[in-house]
């Protein structure tokens, strides 16, 4: 015990005083920078798995999602503004896959801060979700995104080389998805196809 | 000089207060989050235990009217869920998940009060934030914390402990959790206690 005390005080210490200024670094994804390294598990249901262009399981990273727009909500079941937006974040998906000029153009992922596979479950099933929604129940993916405020939309742009663009980083929901996705169009600078 | 098992504490301390994890971020709150930093993960003892008869109790809840425990005998299975305190971190992120499983407790017959330590102003203005509650929100300000007193959940700085009772429709205790303060008790627990009503 003597001698692991100090040990265990030293370890301590060092993670407290390395992690105390990287903490405070750690800031949401910035406009014009690329997407953070986020990875999730790929999804069981063939649909889900098909919408977001993988296959096989086990896991991916969401810079492998097949679209020129990748959009990433930040959301909590526990959250009153993201359940108040889960409708609308709706309508934007159908909007989306409805529309001959931009489906397959944006893909939309949601990931609970701090929730359960359960919790996320309860979330998809009372909002009827459409969408892949992925479980970050010990916080880590929030940690490493600056441990934003939820809801919080990431949207990333895929380009020629390299990890795709962050082009939207916002506190906030989607509120009115007609306006949210002329907003994400235009920053995007992707066109509706014919 | 502070002894081996303070120093380990304080070192644990340390490390959950860097890695601990964040709750209450919902943009609904703002900047009105008081963080209260890491606390002692439960202050106080049981006076009660699955199998006893549940205290009964008369408290007053935001919207004007008084709740007691008895009026559920016969008619609802009850859940009880006590959090410590109004603008915190983990109580602003337990309740608003509660608000929409209410097809879950209706599928047990069940209902669930909330209950915190704080007067009613206080928790009109917090529960506002989370939309319409389906459960009415109970004050146990005055004589204060005299139900968690009861139920032995009352902490040594006047709140309360983070804890679930689950309550049949005869009145006994089914299901008892006290949760570490710092965290919030996963969804899953809960409803298998509610599932556990059938057997």
């Amino acid at each position: 015990m003597k001698r692991i005390m100090p040990v265990f005080l030293a370890i301590a210490c060092c993670l407290w005083i390395g992690q105390a200024p990287a903490r405070a670094e750690i800031t949401p994804p910035a406009v014009g920078e690329p997407l953070p390294v986020i990875t999730l598990p790929v999804p069981e249901r063939t649909a889900l798995r098909d919408y977001l262009g993988l296959s096989g399981g086990g896991h991916f990273e969401v810079a492998q999602v097949k679209a020129p727009v990748i959009l990433v909500e930040i959301f909590s079941m526990y959250c009153p503004y993201c359940q108040r937006d889960a409708p609308e974040v709706d309508r934007l998906y159908h909007i989306i896959e409805k529309s001959p000029g931009l489906k397959g153009k944006i893909k939309i992922l949601g990931i609970g801060a701090g929730n359960s596979p359960f919790e996320v479950g309860v979330f998809r099933k009372k909002y009827e979700v459409p969408f892949p929604l992925f479980s970050d129940g010990d916080f880590s993916i929030h940690k490493s995104l600056g441990e934003v405020r939820t809801p919080y939309f990431i949207g990333a742009k895929t380009v020629h080389q390299g990890r795709p663009l962050v082009f939207f980083s916002r506190l906030g929901g989607v509120d009115k998805a007609d306006e949210f996705l002329k907003l994400i169009l235009n920053l995007s600078g992707i066109e509706r196809g014919k | 000089m502070m002894k081996r098992p303070a120093l380990l504490a304080a070192a644990l301390c340390l490390l959950l207060w860097t890695h601990g994890p964040v709750y209450g971020r919902s943009d609904v709150f703002k900047d009105n989050i008081y963080n209260p930093g890491a606390l002692k993960p439960i202050d106080s003892t049981l006076t009660v235990k699955e199998g006893d008869k549940a205290p009964d109790f008369r408290l007053p809840s935001i919207s004007g009217e008084t709740v007691s425990l008895h009026q559920y005998r016969g008619v609802k299975n009850v859940v009880l869920s006590f959090v410590p305190a109004a603008w915190t971190p983990v109580c602003s992120d337990q309740w608003p998940g509660y608000n929409i499983i209410k097809p879950i407790f209706d599928t047990h017959d069940a209902v669930m009060l909330g209950i915190t330590v704080d007067n009613i102003p206080t928790l009109f203005a917090w529960t506002n934030q989370m939309g319409d509650l389906w459960f009415p929100v109970l004050s146990d300000f005055w004589p204060h914390g005299q139900v968690a007193d009861h139920y032995g959940v009352l902490r040594s700085d006047g709140t309360s402990e983070r804890a679930l009772f689950v309550i049949d429709k005869k009145g006994i205790l089914r299901y008892i959790h006290v949760h570490d303060i710092n965290k919030r008790p996963p969804l899953e627990d809960l409803v298998k206690a509610l599932k556990g009503l059938e057997e």
